[in-house]
This record gives C-alpha cells, sequence and structure tokens, in this order.
C-alpha cells in the first residue's frame, strides 16, 4: 500500500513500488482521466503536475514520488472552470479528445510559470504533448485566450 | 471508477425508458420499406426498443443515439445538428449516445446492409434520414399538442424547444408532450425544411460539440478507462515476425509475478492475465517464449523497394484504358517521366488497439471504441460459437483510429474474445496493446511505386498519360473483396487515378498487386495518400516541363470539372497565389477529389538549416457540399492537413528482415506543435448533397509540400517522407 497526496486528498494505492505513478492513478486508484499512449514520455497524454511541474506519468516510479503533491486532470478545477478548460471549450479543441488531459496538464502548467507565454514559449512547453487529430492550432489559440482571460 | 459508472448509466437509461418516460421513434430504411415509414413504439412497460436515433425525455432533454463511431471527426455532434435542426430542438437539451449493434436499424446506408463507420460517409448517408428522424418527432409532438390543446395542428409552431400555439397563448416544452406524443401515430411523410430556414445547419457561428466538455475534464469514457467488477488486463507478447508463432513457451516465471492470474496460449500468442497492466507487463517481461518463424515474413524494406522497383518497369495488369496513351507519348513533343515511392505508414492513434470482453452463458458483452459493428459481431461469434446477434457491442469514444479500428479481421477484439474464452469466461478481459504491440501488428497503409510518363504537344498540352502502380491489395482477402475488387483490380489501389481529372486525351493505368505478406489496411483517405500525391506532384512536373505556372496549367485542364475549379481558384485567391514571397520561401498547389469532395491546399514552405521543409501557412479551399457543422469542417481539415503533413515530413514504417523498426514515437516521428503551420480553411458554399470531410484533407497537403519544395529548389520530390538532401542528390 502506498499513500499518495492527489487532488489534495491522501489516497491508498495498492500498487507495487516499481509501478509508474500513470498505472498507481489509473489501476489503484480509478483515476483514468490520465492516458497511456507510449510509456516512454514521448507522447505527453499522461501528464500530471507534480508539485505544480508537468511530469511524465509513464515514467515516474511511484516510489519516488513521496509526498509531494500529484495533480491530474480530475483535479485540475473542481467544475472544469479552470482556465485552460473554458478555453478549451470556447476554441472547440477535442477532436478524438484522447491526448487532451495531457495537453491541458502542460498548458495549466505553461500558464502558472509564465502567464502571458509567446508562441516561441508555447512551442516549447507543448512540443512534448502529441496529438494525432492535429488540435495544434486550436491549442495555441487557447493558451492565447486562456493567457488574456487570466489577465483581465 | 467512472467506468463502473458508465456501465451503470446506461443500465439505467435502459431502466428508465423501459419505465415508459420516453417517447421512441423508430426508422424503416429506405429499400425495407415505402418512404420512410416511421414507426412509434410507446416506451412502455418493457416495450423500450434501442434501435432508435432518438428519445425525447420527460425532462425535455433530447438524446439522438449515434450509429456512427465518434473517433474525433466529429459526428457525434454532426448526426445531431441534422436531427436537432428538424425537431427544432434546443441545442443545449441535445445529447448523444452511441447506438447498440444492429445492422437492421443502423447500417449505413452507403454500405448495404453493414452497420459501420468509414469511408467519410456519415453525414453524407444519414443526411436525409437523420432529418426525417427529426421531423417526424416534431410533427408528432406537435400532433400531441393540438390535441391537447384542441387546437388545429397547422397553427402550432416550434422553436428552440418550445411547442406554442399563438392564438390561446399556450405553450410547453418537449417533455410535457412526451407521454401523449408517444400514443400518437407518425406522419405517413414529414415535409422537410426549406435550407433557408435552416437555424443549425450551415450557421456560421460555432454549434458547440457535444463531446467536448468530457473531453476537457477527463470524463469521457475510451475502452482504455473501462473497468468492470473483477476484470484482468490482459498483455500478449505476440510473434516478433508476421507469421511466425510459438514454438514453446515457460511461464513460471511470469506466473510468480505478484497479480499475474494466469497465463494462455492463444494462436495470436501468449497471453498474460493480471490483476494490473503493470502486473500483466511485468509478466510479459518475465515470459520465457521460443518462436517458430519457419512461416514467417522475412522481408526487409529495401528488398520491397527494389522489388516494386523492378515491377514498376514491367507492363501489368490494366485498370483503366482510355484512348491510346503509349502511341501518343510516342508522338508527343516532349515526354516526361518520374518515379515515386511510398512507404509503410501506422495509424498510430493515441489510444493503442484495446477491447474489454465480458463472457456470459450464451453471450458476449464487448467494450469497444467500435467502428465495424456487423463485422466484428460476426467474426468475434465465429471465436466463440455464438450467433453474431449475440455479442452486444458497447460503443465507447475512440481514441483516433484513422482506420485502424474498422479491421476487416477484427484483429484486437477476436484476440480479445480468444483471452476471454480460454479462461472460460471466468472474469471480464480488458487487452491493452502497449504502444509497441499497436505499432507491429502491421495493418499499415501500403508501401506503393507509382511509375508516371506523360507526353505534351508543342504547346505544353497533355496529350497521354500513362501510371503504372505497384503495392498491395486492401480489399484481398476480406470480405469487401467483392465490392472492392474486380477483375483483379483493387478498386483502392488505383482510386484517384482512373478518375484523373485532368483533360488528357488518351489515359492507360495499370497495376501490379504485390504479395509479401504484411498486412495492410486503410489509412485516413486510403488510396488517395498516394494516388493524390503521385497524380498532383507529376502535374508539376508536367507544368514544369511546359514552362507554365502550376495553377494556370491546371485551370486549362479542369476546364470541364468546375468543382475542382472552384476549389481551385478559392484556394488559389485566398493564399495570395502569384504574389511575391520573402526569399527563401516557395509555394505549391495541390487539388484532389475523395469521398465525394474536392480539396484544394496551398503550402509556403523554406527550407530549414538542415535540409528538412518548414511549412509556415496553408490556405485550404474545401468543396463538401451543404457545410452541416462549418467549424468541424474547419477541424476536420486543420486536422486533415497536421495527419498527412506528419507523415510528408516524417512517416515511414521500415521493416528489418520482417521487423518493424518503427514501434514508438522515438523512431516513429509526430508532426508536434511547433511544427503546425497556420492553416486557413475556407467552404465554397453549396447546395449539394454533404459529402465527406474525415479523409479529404489529407490527400493535397503532402503534393502541396512536395510542389513548394520543387518551385523552391527546382528538383522535384519523388519519394516519401520529403527530404530535401535526398531530393536533390
Amino acid at each position: 500500500m502506498i499513500t499518495l497526496n492527489v487532488n489534495g486528498r491522501a489516497l491508498q494505492a495498492d500498487v507495487e513500488p516499481d509501478t509508474p505513478l500513470l498505472w498507481a492513478l489509473r489501476d489503484g486508484l480509478g483515476l483514468t482521466g490520465t492516458k497511456y499512449g507510449c510509456g516512454m514520455a514521448q507522447c505527453g497524454a499522461c501528464t500530471v503536475h507534480l508539485d505544480g511541474e508537468p511530469i511524465r506519468s509513464c515514467v515516474t516510479p511511484v516510489s519516488s514520488v513521496g509526498d509531494r503533491k500529484i495533480t491530474t486532470i480530475e483535479g485540475l478545477s473542481p467544475d472544469g472552470t479552470h482556465p485552460v478548460q473554458q478555453a478549451w471549450v470556447a476554441e472547440q479543441v477535442p477532436q478524438c479528445g484522447y491526448c487532451q488531459s495531457g495537453q491541458l496538464m502542460a498548458a495549466a502548467a505553461l500558464l502558472t510559470r509564465t502567464p502571458n507565454p509567446t508562441d516561441a514559449q508555447i512551442d516549447e512547453a507543448m512540443a512534448g504533448n502529441i496529438c494525432r487529430c492535429g488540435t495544434y492550432q486550436r491549442i495555441r489559440k487557447a493558451i492565447h485566450a486562456a493567457a488574456s482571460g487570466g489577465a483581465q | 471508477m467512472s467506468a463502473t459508472r458508465e456501465v451503470t448509466r446506461r443500465d439505467f437509461v435502459r431502466v428508465t425508458a423501459a419505465a415508459g418516460v420516453g417517447l421512441t421513434l423508430a426508422f424503416y430504411l429506405p429499400g425495407c420499406s415505402p418512404g420512410h415509414k416511421a414507426r412509434n413504439t410507446a416506451a412502455g412497460g418493457d416495450e423500450f426498443v434501442p434501435n432508435a436515433f432518438l428519445r425525447i425525455g420527460p425532462d425535455g432533454s433530447v438524446t439522438v443515439i449515434s450509429k456512427h463511431l465518434e473517433m474525433g471527426q466529429g459526428t457525434y455532434t454532426g448526426l445531431a445538428t441534422l436531427v436537432a435542426e428538424e425537431l427544432d430542438a434546443d441545442w443545449r437539451a441535445v445529447k448523444v449516445e452511441g447506438a447498440p449493434a444492429d445492422a437492421k436499424r443502423y447500417n449505413n446506408l452507403q454500405w448495404g446492409d453493414a452497420q459501420g463507420t468509414g469511408g467519410s460517409s456519415a453525414i453524407a448517408n444519414s443526411y436525409e434520414q437523420h432529418r426525417k428522424a427529426g421531423a417526424t418527432a416534431r410533427a408528432m409532438l406537435v400532433a400531441a399538442a393540438a390535441a391537447e390543446w384542441s387546437v388545429p395542428a397547422s397553427e402550432i409552431t416550434v422553436e428552440n424547444g418550445i411547442v406554442r400555439h399563438a392564438g390561446s397563448g399556450k405553450e410547453s416544452g418537449f417533455g410535457g408532450l412526451v407521454a401523449r406524443a408517444a400514443t400518437m401515430s407518425p406522419p405517413a411523410e414529414v415535409t422537410l425544411k426549406d435550407p433557408a430556414t435552416f437555424r443549425y445547419i450551415g450557421r456560421p457561428e460555432v454549434l458547440p460539440r457535444t463531446d467536448v466538455p468530457d473531453k476537457v475534464r477527463g470524463t469521457a469514457m475510451f475502452t482504455q478507462d473501462v473497468r468492470l467488477e473483477g476484470m484482468l488486463t490482459a498483455l500478449v507478447a505476440h510473434p516478433p515476425l508476421y507469421g511466425a508463432a510459438v514454438r514453446s513457451v515457460n511461464a513460471d516465471r511470469a506466473r510468480a509475478v505478484p497479480g499475474v492470474v494466469d497465463v494462455v496460449r492463444i494462436p495470436s500468442g501468449v497471453a498474460v492475465l493480471a490483476r494490473s497492466f503493470w502486473a500483466a507487463k511485468k509478466g510479459r517481461d518475465a515470459l520465457q517464449v521460443e518462436w517458430d518463424d519457419a512461416k514467417a515474413v522475412k522481408v526487409g524494406t529495401p528488398e520491397l523497394t527494389a522489388q516494386y522497383l523492378e515491377l514498376a518497369g514491367k507492363p501489368g495488369p490494366v485498370a483503366r484504358k482510355v484512348g491510346d496513351a503509349e502511341a501518343a507519348i510516342a508522338g508527343a513533343a516532349r515526354t516526361v517521366e518520374a518515379t515515386y515511392q511510398f512507404p509503410f505508414l501506422a495509424h498510430a492513434a493515441l489510444e493503442p488497439m484495446n477491447c474489454v470482453v465480458r463472457l456470459g452463458r450464451g453471450s458476449c458483452e464487448i467494450w469497444n471504441g467500435e467502428q465495424m459493428q456487423t463485422g466484428d459481431q460476426a467474426a468475434v461469434a465465429a471465436v466463440l460459437g455464438l450467433e453474431p446477434a449475440q455479442v452486444q457491442l458497447h460503443m465507447l469514444y475512440a481514441g483516433g483510429s484513422f482506420g485502424r479500428r474498422a479491421n476487416p479481421q477484427a484483429d484486437y477484439l477476436v484476440e480479445a474474445a480468444t483471452i476471454a474464452k480460454a479462461i472460460d469466461g471466468r472474469a471480464p478481459v480488458k487487452l491493452v496493446w502497449t504502444r509497441e504491440d499497436d505499432m507491429r501488428a502491421g495493418y499499415f497503409r501500403p508501401a506503393y511505386v507509382h511509375r508516371v510518363r506523360a507526353g505534351l504537344d508543342a504547346a505544353g498540352k497533355p496529350v497521354g498519360w500513362s501510371q503504372r502502380i505497384v503495392g498491395q491489395s486492401i480489399f484481398t482477402g476480406t470480405p469487401f473483396e467483392p465490392f472492392g475488387v474486380k477483375d483483379g483490380i483493387d478498386a483502392s489501389s488505383v482510386e484517384g487515378v482512373v478518375d484523373l481529372p485532368y483533360a488528357v486525351p488518351a489515359l492507360h493505368v495499370e497495376l501490379h498487386t504485390t504479395t509479401p505478406g504484411v498486412p495492410v489496411q486503410w489509412w485516413r483517405s486510403v488510396g488517395h495518400t498516394h494516388t493524390g500525391y503521385a497524380t498532383e506532384a507529376f502535374i508539376d512536373e508536367l507544368a514544369a516541363a511546359a514552362r507554365q505556372d502550376p495553377v494556370a496549367f491546371r485551370r486549362r485542364l479542369l476546364a470541364d470539372q468546375p468543382r475542382h475549379l472552384g476549389v481551385l481558384e478559392m484556394a488559389a485567391e485566398k493564399a495570395g497565389w502569384g504574389t511575391p514571397l520573402p526569399r527563401g520561401r516557395g509555394r505549391g498547389m495541390a487539388v484532389h477529389k475523395s469521398f465525394d469532395s474536392y480539396v484544394a491546399e496551398v503550402a509556403e514552405v523554406s527550407l530549414n538549416g538542415d535540409g528538412t521543409v518548414r511549412v509556415h501557412r496553408v490556405v485550404c479551399a474545401v468543396d463538401c457540399g451543404v457545410a452541416v457543422n462549418p467549424d468541424i469542417i474547419r477541424s476536420q481539415m486543420e486536422g486533415g492537413i497536421a495527419f498527412g503533413l506528419g507523415a510528408a515530413l516524417y512517416g515511414e514504417i521500415t521493416l528489418d528482415g520482417g521487423a518493424v523498426v518503427e514501434t514508438n514515437f522515438d523512431r516513429y516521428r509526430q508532426l508536434r506543435l511547433p511544427e503546425m503551420p497556420a492553416i486557413e480553411v475556407h467552404i465554397v458554399p453549396s447546395a449539394e448533397p454533404p459529402t465527406g470531410v474525415g479523409e479529404p484533407g489529407v490527400p493535397p497537403i503532402a503534393p502541396a509540400v512536395a510542389n513548394a519544395v520543387f518551385a523552391l529548389t527546382g528538383r522535384p520530390v519523388r519519394k516519401l517522407p520529403i527530404r530535401v538532401e535526398r531530393a536533390t542528390a
């Protein structure tokens, strides 16, 4: 049994210590919003926040997490109203939607660090997240929209 | 957690409907009964009939039942738009659910008797059917109101979910009329709206997608997310080569992994069943398997390429012959010849293939991003010794497909069912493929070689065109072979060439169908992925030989093709074709028809320092008939361009002695956000019936980029993926 600090709650996951955080969340805690795409930190579908920093949970052993704060898509906002979530709806970003939890988590972390990112900063922060449906143009637009909305 | 809840919610829906609170409408299909006669099933007692397109609840909620898979292309929203339009529903009250498998009610009208999603056909085949579904329900609600209020039905109006009688001042939401509407006879005929009065279809402002809220909260239900009581996760050790089989297996170490419950041999490999993904993965890693590769495919990409290039030089079966192209070319003032090479491509949907199976006594339930209900039911039933109707399919959101989930062999569903059967159905099984399993499984877009020759007269006008195609058949050996293959010619290998739109008096097309044993399948836009490139890149080579502007050259040859011409002109104008570009930039055009839609794209490119290509801007013009949902059409063009561009710049699956080399995203490089060009989409206004949008955005982008590189460097790009070093060699 491993205790994890997830979305502001202490949760117990019955998983082996070498289990990647991704699978501890999905299989151990039933938090299935975080997705598996590649298992080798290439696609970003598994992105969650660890103490606010975006990490690839598919290559992060659960034993290395300790009591650091984990935030998943389920905990990004209580009711789906985080500025990036609102911007994603306004720009109608998702197509198949499978990568979008990871995209949203990467974008939210970017905006925390850099409230008004340039295109180059968006490029850098989002390059690790693959979208096979090709929603990138709308993602960029939504990040800018979320940034300017937050500044108002 | 939410997966279990989702399953329960579906059961709940069934129960509430059975409790007599819904209005269920089922429609006979054209050809089955005259005039789309509607049948009203008063949903009372046990009479909930799940084969309907529409359900209206007493709370006024409008639930559209989608017969097509939502895999990102927006079909849930598109089909609901059609129903809501004729129903005059309040869009905010509209929800969408996936239909069960039932080919009698939910067949794809373009596919005859089969249910399934593909060929960019969802809106095209449903356009009339779903509007009639909405119109019939509206008529019954009006009839119910007329009876309730004792007023003439002709004086009743419906707007935005409110039924109103102005004379008496009475009005009601749909919910208040449901009980009475369910007792009304459906009208024998309904009149559909004059398109001029459409409120939802074609409206320029965004009609929000029904699936987006769940997709930004992480609550959208994919197969990967299904959790059932007692469910085991299965991973399979597959042979490293196509056609290899298990010789022997020692599972002792695998069984010793904590959480591993069972190990079973199945025809496609060795399955490890465990209480979690990670235990199954560790169990699979611990298997000791010896493979028998006596019958395996051991061909490598270099050998295959050499074989295809050799075949391209030899005459083959004729797919189309108009006039005498050889004589015309022989007598031409000038001849042009080019050979184009296309690699294998993987679909690489971000959700790897997976499937959940629960067996009961004489029953099988499957949860899947379900794309081919009728074929999948038959294939799974055959494995389990059931009747197809005993295989129940729960259609969930699919995390992409691009054609992959429409597998004619139902490969991963059959594997999941086989595993469930091997453990006698003791537990529900979730088969999970890792990314590597998904990439190694094959079913690639086939590799092809095209050899194209043409003759120009002294004025630069083409007089004859000869094209020889070499590659695997997608349809052969599948249940679709009778429809797709005629006289040895697979229509999907030559589509886009045999119907060349350009006015060339003599056309000759040949096809060598190869059989290297690599599993192949349709990949977003199918044959057009390569035929669109070969024809559009070659047109630019001809224009260059004729010393003409590529757009002007096309324009002359498309004089009799108004819709090709329409998108060509619109894209050229919006892209500023002919206007000066910054130094170091090139511009390229391609136009191609696929799935009855016409798309032209203009790409602006430059070369990076390392010779790779940077695409700055793409201007797209699309004519897909009536634009049902313009924002979704734009998103499909954007997505199709990104999908095709990633393949054009980076996509290549290679085989080394039969083994797939690119097994994950480290080697199968994808287009990423920084490489996304600025894309503008322009929709040609049209009153023609709606046609496809999921695929037609793909074919033009690779040749548009290649033509831009050609314009910039003066050297044609004849091999994909585009590598300028190689193009300039």
